[in-house]
């Protein structure tokens, strides 16, 4: 990764998550959202991480992002009304960031660069999630479909 | 390339945007992007780490990232269901509003 791509890809992201955080209108920051998540798969994919890349545009932009849009949608009466903006937590933001900014540089350990690896395939990491963290999936499983259920369930009519 | 400290202030960057976003918003779907913007920095640094280690490393931060975006997208539709739950009984989203444990 070149230190040029990494700066453009670095301000992409930035810029679009500081816009999902602080436009007014919900749709707009709905959009900087996805475009958001693209800069996050570019990270990956220059990381070598091709797959964890493809899974997050997958998720986020196909299926997160449109839900967002959907709930926006069905709660569209709301839009514009609700304004507020809490300062405090500006602040608590900011000094969470210098707080870790600091942290990072006074670790010396940090400024390395990366060495070559072998690409990691599909099929090695099919392979490892069949054998070395099958438990980890099967409960994975078990998560999606108790959250499929309960979303069902919390956004079902009730009957009176 | 890159140093390894670069990444990870991009990725505080990025954890302190979303949490600007959860702490200051009163939308409660304002308040979910902030959360999947934190869970995301979280992935970055994952693969960072997994990628700056010394090679030939085994792929647990690639693992553990698929773990993590499989749970998020959980989260994310449990909390958008909730979001139209609350927006039906109290017809708001404001987080301020919901002061009220009886419905």
């Amino acid at each position: 990764m070149s230190t040029v791509a990494f700066a453009g890809i670095a301000i992409l992201t930035l810029a679009a998550a500081l816009a999902a955080a602080t436009l007014q209108k919900l749709m707009h920051a709905a959009l900087s959202f996805a475009v958001m998540f693209v800069g996050i798969s570019a990270f990956f994919f220059f990381l070598g991480a091709e797959f964890v890349g493809l899974v997050q545009i997958f998720v986020y932009i196909g299926a997160v992002a449109v839900l967002i849009v959907f709930t926006i949608l069905l709660t569209r009466h709301d839009v514009g009304k609700v304004r507020g903006f809490n300062w405090s937590g500006v602040f608590v933001a900011v000094a969470v960031f210098g707080g870790l900014v600091w942290t990072i540089s006074k670790t010396k350990s940090l400024s390395i660069v990366p060495q070559q690896i072998k690409p990691v395939t599909v099929q090695r990491i099919g392979e490892l999630l069949m054998t070395n963290y099958v438990w980890p999936l099967q409960c994975v499983g078990v998560l999606l479909t108790a959250a499929l259920i309960g979303a069902l369930i919390l956004v079902m009519e009730e009957k009176s | 390339m890159p140093t390894l400290s670069m990444l990870l202030v991009v990725s505080a960057a990025l954890f302190c945007i979303g949490l600007l976003a959860a702490l200051s918003r009163r939308h409660a779907i304002f308040i979910l992007i902030g959360i999947e913007m934190m869970l995301a920095a979280a992935n970055l640094n994952f693969i960072a780490f997994w990628r700056f280690a010394p090679q030939p490393a085994p792929p647990t931060g690639v693992m553990v990232a698929i773990f993590a975006i499989a749970i998020a997208a959980a989260e994310a539709a449990v909390g958008l269901a909730m979001v139209i739950a609350v927006y039906r009984h109290f017809r708001t989203t404001n987080v301020d509003q919901l002061d009220q444990l009886k419905g």
